[in-house]
């Protein structure tokens, strides 16, 4: 791991979290989804809060396919996980929402998973794959 | 009956973004580094390598149901129980299929890492 993929780490974890607040705002907006009219669901796209968000959720992904490209989706899922403490921080200093112990002690278990998995290793080497490679060079050399 | 379709919502959620998240990494385990591929050969290689990639175009359709239904179960339920509840399902989900399909070496240190974190994240929403 080097500086570039701990910021493409970063990457996802923000974009990822302000862009499902951007859709929750959104939802909120325009109401419930009436499932007897399913073709309402199309109806939310045009919501500008949706539209940041899908923006938002696009870079997330673009991001998120990077860090999966060098690392294993069981290290990059807890590693992004850092996002919801971003998220309960940005609650309690810049809106000024009432955190509740839960929520702290939530931010403490997180951050310590983070924390843990981030100092293992990333990526599974496969040793199966390895070993197959070695058949296909006797045979090109025979 | 609401809660049951808003649970049935978020399960579908979480099924639909697991198996969407384990055909993306094997896709683009098979490209290799994305970030490498850009400084060689250019942004259009890369995104034109990612879109012939077929576990990558699967993983689209999955990405799609599942953003569909967590946008209805956000209609129908508070954020504060649909993202925590369905982001540490998923993250569960997805351990578990990474070990299966993936054959990723998911080690006690990623268990743990797994179970804090969603433990957490459920905490959260309390």
């Amino acid at each position: 791991m080097n500086v570039r993929k701990y910021l493409v780490l970063l990457a996802v974890m923000c974009f990822g979290s302000i862009g499902d607040a951007l859709l929750s705002r959104g939802m909120k907006q325009l109401g419930p989804v009436n499932l007897h009219h399913w073709q309402e669901i199309i109806r939310p796209i045009g919501n500008p809060w949706i539209l940041i968000g899908i923006l938002c959720l696009t870079l997330f992904f673009a991001s998120y396919l990077t860090a999966l490209s060098f690392a294993d989706l069981s290290y990059v899922l807890p590693a992004t996980a850092l996002g919801y403490v971003l998220v309960t921080l940005i609650a309690r200093f810049a809106f000024h929402e009432n955190v509740s112990v839960w929520r702290w002690l939530g931010v403490l278990l997180i951050s310590c998973g983070v924390g843990w998995v981030t100092r293992g290793p990333e990526l599974t080497k496969h040793p199966r794959e390895a070993s197959a490679s070695v058949p296909e060079e006797q045979h090109e050399m025979a | 009956m609401k809660w049951l379709e808003l649970w049935i919502a978020i399960a579908v959620m979480v099924l639909a973004s697991s198996g969407g998240d384990v055909l993306t990494s094997s896709a683009m385990k098979r490209i290799g580094d994305l970030d490498e591929l850009r400084a060689r050969r250019g942004l259009l290689a890369v995104i034109g390598a990612v879109f012939s990639e077929k576990h990558f175009l699967f993983a689209l359709c999955c990405f799609t149901v599942g953003f569909f239904s967590f946008l209805t179960a956000l209609s129908w339920g508070d954020l504060s129980l649909v993202a925590p509840s369905s982001a540490s399902l998923t993250f569960l989900a997805s351990a578990v299929m990474a070990k299966f399909f993936l054959k990723e070496r998911v080690d006690h240190r990623r268990w743990i890492s797994a179970v804090l974190v969603c433990v957490g994240v459920v905490l959260l929403a309390m």
